[in-house]
């Protein structure tokens, strides 16, 4: 059996393993749904609840992707003005260690009083929870630039802004890159647990929401399908995500070669 | 730290001479402080030929190319720093690639390419400019026997061609009498030179040259000098 068939294979066998020993053990037992439902069970709440659930994780959808590409953004541009002046990046970059391990569940009642718009308020705690690993890796990035190569470029006579350009930049983009996959999942996170603290935005419920209401309720077996929808995402967005590293890097980058290369 | 003392040396226009010395004797300062890229704590370098971009070339140990970029690429590099990319620079480029002997292999990633020839690239990208003087560190230290040699007789080829003045450190004996037309040893950190001495061979040089016994008396008269300039500089 090839490498490739064994790497999706065998997590497959294990999971599904699992989902029958899950069910037996459910059924041996006789333990009632409300406490652990059998996946069977979960499946069918899948089926029936799917089309309203899928409307919720578009709605945490939604933030997830807006604040990972405030993230980028504003990571990637703050990155860049620390590895420009030394001086900046002392000034502000314990700031930006204290809003990254303050948990965003202490902050988040602060931001939705401060900020009025809900969806803009999720979008603020789900920004603050997945920024720093694009500061931190894309500063690293930017500042690891080969020092021989700097020397060549300061002989050649170059500015900064064309070593800022043609050496700095596409030093940090595997740094980079490899923040926004961290950043994903934590935007993802940041999403769910504003949502939890924020409750219901009027008409529109995220899937976080759902979980909490779905809990009140006793209808476990609902949460237990939103809650594998919310993984499901998380999965989704990872392997997005570490496509687009692949394809950017694929040409030149360690980390995106294959055996095969060699 | 004082990683040299005393050097005093006068090198003419298309000369090629060889900084030979123990590793550590702070040759690569010396390069670094001609090519502009360091000041020396004393005492003044002066160069007959400007510092104007693309008028030096530096050769480091390392081939030290921009892995996200081709062969084509980063020979490109000094005219895309100096903003001056257009058809004639493509040319000249072209050119570089097939001068040592890279034709073919200008869209070429450096991790597809062998130790050799990422030297050659870091080579092309060097003289791509046509520099006036060119400084080499230890470039071939890293390579095996038969690709040093092979990358000893292009050098001396691509110097014959436009003849720029090189500079060469390096720890090899051998290295530098097959190559330069004269010789610097060095003793310990912090660096001086002990000796200098012009290699008496012929211009023409060919693979042959290296079982002769001109080149071999050349060879011996160098080590003394190295083992001389060591012994004086013993360390108590």
């Amino acid at each position: 059996m090839s490498e490739r068939v064994v790497r999706i294979a065998a997590p497959l066998v294990v999971g599904a393993a699992f989902l029958l020993l899950w069910e037996w053990v459910v059924a041996a037992e006789q333990i009632p749904p409300y406490i652990l439902p059998p996946p069977s069970l979960i499946a069918a709440s899948l089926w029936t609840d799917g089309p309203s659930l899928l409307g919720s994780l578009l709605v945490t959808l939604r933030v997830t992707l807006a604040a990972l590409a405030a993230a980028a953004l504003i990571g990637g541009a703050i990155a860049l003005l620390f590895s420009v002046s030394r001086a900046v990046e002392l000034s502000f970059f314990p700031y930006a260690v204290m809003l990254q391990v303050t948990p965003v569940v202490a902050i988040a009642p602060l931001i939705i009083i401060w900020v009025h718009t809900p969806f803009l308020a999720m979008l603020v705690c789900a920004w603050i929870v997945a920024f720093f690993p694009i500061v931190s890796n894309t500063t690293v990035g930017l500042n690891s630039a080969d020092r021989n190569l700097l020397a060549l470029f300061r002989l050649y006579g170059a500015s900064p802004v064309k070593t800022m350009w043609l050496l700095r930049l596409p030093t940090a983009l595997p740094y980079f890159l490899a923040g926004l996959r961290i950043s994903g999942g934590l935007a993802l996170i940041g999403a769910v647990v504003a949502e939890f603290v924020a409750g219901t935005g009027g008409t529109e419920t995220g899937l976080a929401f759902r979980i909490l209401e779905a809990g009140y309720r006793l209808a476990v077996p609902r949460l237990f399908a939103a809650l594998f929808l919310l993984s499901l995402t998380g999965i989704v967005i990872y392997l997005a995500l570490d496509l687009v590293s692949r394809l950017i890097l694929r040409r030149w980058h360690e980390s995106a070669r294959t055996g095969a290369d060699e | 730290m004082e990683a040299l003392r005393g050097i005093d040396l006068a090198v003419s226009r298309g000369e090629f001479v060889s900084l030979v010395g123990p590793s550590g004797c702070g040759k690569s300062t010396l390069l670094r402080i001609v090519a502009g890229l360091s000041e020396p704590s004393a005492g003044t370098c002066r160069l007959g030929i400007s510092r104007a971009s693309g008028r030096i070339g530096f050769v480091f140990q390392d081939p030290t190319l921009m892995p996200w970029s081709t062969v084509a690429g980063n020979v490109l590099l000094p005219f895309r720093i100096a903003g001056a990319v257009d058809a004639a620079a493509r040319e000249r480029v072209a050119a570089a690639i097939e001068a040592v002997g890279l034709g073919g292999f200008e869209r070429a990633y450096p991790h597809q390419l062998s130790g050799g020839m990422r030297m050659r690239v870091s080579l092309a990208r060097a003289l791509v400019t046509e520099p006036d003087l060119l400084l080499l560190d230890e470039p071939f230290a890293a390579l095996d026997e038969i690709t040093r040699h092979a990358l000893n007789d292009d050098l001396l080829t691509l110097w014959r061609r436009h003849r720029p003045t090189i500079l060469f450190v390096t720890h090899s004996v051998y290295e530098s009498v097959y190559l330069s037309t004269r010789i610097a040893v060095l003793t310990r950190r912090p660096g001086r030179i002990a000796a200098e001495l012009a290699v008496r061979l012929p211009h023409e040089r060919e693979r042959s040259l290296r079982s002769g016994p001109a080149y071999a008396a050349m060879c011996d008269e160098v080590s003394a000098a190295l083992a001389r300039a060591m012994a004086a500089d013993a360390p108590p």
